[in-house]
């Protein structure tokens, strides 16, 4: 079966955020099937606490719930269904549509070896109880979720930053949080190693990649065009074309030089 | 007895060389550039090759140390993060003069391809750099090749630089 074609020129012009029409793509959701394994563990969890939405998503169990029952729902996962261990667990950014994050648990049943997530839903003030007293692989991923998203665990051991230094202002992470930092992060190095007055000296960085300037002898030159730091602009502009030299031509004290003549080339082994 | 007649200054015997002491200090501080074990990303594997026995930098005199105290030059080998600035401004004012630093690859030159808020945007911005070798990641010949005009610029220069006073951070 051949693909139907479509044009691709204009294909970087319409990129899918501008396209006012454009749906993102949802991975289909199923119900979950009476009588299989993930319809017991999901009753194991309505044991529990109350389970707000359910269902199986590319062949994985999806359980909703509130934010205050996620260490409830996973213990019942963990000790009534064999769920031992949690490879994963972040937060997604919902700021902007729902003024929250969504937090998910990726749990893994080795024996059974089926995978299940419970996910559930924080406002931007509130906060996730730990769950590192039941895994221990909690411990970091919680940590990076609070210094990258910014999502405040209760009673985790040692809620430090992970990735971004201690005095770090900001969660990289977050969708608002710009690419390329924002002051604090763009002055970050300045500021903590020469003080915030040698700003003016060392001035802005330089994010523009186009703005390459050839002539600049201070930052770069190419091989061959070598030129002293700071060289006037004029003799940049000559770009005279330097021979590749490794040594002084008058030859360097102390150090005979190589001669081709007085050199000998084996072209067999002895 | 016989008597020997030797004309030191034209056959080449004189025992003694005449040169200056700039050339002289010079001459031992290019041939024995020590450099820093720097590695911070994928250009540190181009470094570690260049000091393995196919480009041997051994035969220049760099030898890498793992101590800043006994280091002559600064690799900056690979992405300097905003997190490590810190650290590398630190290492450089351990080392003692005179002191020199090659900027190695386009992420510690510019920051490279991380345009991002945790990259520090030149290694320039936090230490002095004498040498900037382009490429992600540069072959060993091309650090061979900066060693090599470090070393011209090295002999080029006064032995006795002015020394900066240190700042401690």
């Amino acid at each position: 079966m051949m693909r139907p074609y479509q044009p691709k020129e204009n294909v970087q012009k319409k990129a899918y955020y501008t396209d006012r029409f454009w749906v993102a793509p949802r991975i289909p959701e199923e119900p979950v099937p009476e009588e299989s394994p993930y319809a017991d563990d999901l009753a194991a969890v309505k044991k529990v606490c109350k389970v707000l939405n359910a269902y199986i998503q590319r062949g994985q169990l999806v359980i909703y719930v509130s934010h205050e029952d996620n260490v409830a729902a996973l213990k019942a996962l963990k000790e009534a269904r064999g769920y031992e261990m949690l490879s994963e667990l972040s937060a997604v950014d919902f700021l902007a549509q729902r003024g929250g994050f969504e937090v998910f648990y990726q749990l893994l049943n080795l024996s059974g070896a089926r995978r299940l997530r419970v996910k559930c839903f924080v406002k931007e003030n509130q906060a996730v109880e730990s769950v590192e007293p039941l895994f221990r692989s909690a411990d970091w991923a919680e940590r990076e979720m609070w210094d990258l998203m910014g999502v405040k665990v209760n009673n985790h051991p040692y809620l430090k930053r992970l990735i971004m230094p201690d005095d770090w202002e900001g969660h990289p992470l977050r969708k608002d949080y710009p690419l390329e930092g924002d002051e604090f992060a763009q002055w970050y190095e300045v500021d903590k190693i020469f003080g915030k007055e040698a700003r003016d000296i060392i001035g802005p960085e330089n994010r523009d990649p186009g703005r390459v300037d050839r002539y600049d002898t201070e930052r770069f030159a190419r091989l061959g065009h070598e030129v002293p730091r700071g060289a006037p602009a004029e003799m940049a502009d000559k770009e005279e074309e330097t021979p590749l030299s490794y040594q002084e031509e008058e030859g360097v004290f102390l150090i005979e030089k190589f001669s081709e003549e007085n050199s000998k080339v084996l072209d067999k082994r002895k | 007895m016989a008597q020997h007649q030797v004309n030191y200054a034209q056959s080449g015997g004189l025992p003694v060389a005449l040169t200056t002491v700039d050339k002289l200090l010079n001459w031992g501080r290019s041939n024995s550039l020590w450099a820093l074990t720097y590695g911070l990303a994928c250009c540190a594997i181009e470094m570690m090759a260049s000091g393995a026995s196919r480009y041997d930098f051994d035969r220049f005199g760099v030898i890498f140390r793992a101590s800043p105290r006994q280091a002559d030059v600064m690799i900056v080998a690979g992405t300097l993060t905003k997190k490590h600035a810190e650290f590398i401004r630190r290492l450089y004012d351990q080392m003692t003069e005179p002191k020199w630093v090659i900027s190695m690859g386009s992420c510690a030159n510019t920051g490279g391809m991380f345009n991002t808020y945790a990259t520090v945007q030149g290694a320039d911005r936090v230490i002095p750099v004498d040498l900037y070798l382009p490429g992600c990641a540069p072959r060993p010949e091309t650090l061979q090749y900066a060693m090599m005009l470090l070393q011209q610029k090295i002999r080029r220069e006064s032995a006795n630089k002015s020394q900066k006073p240190k700042r401690l951070v």
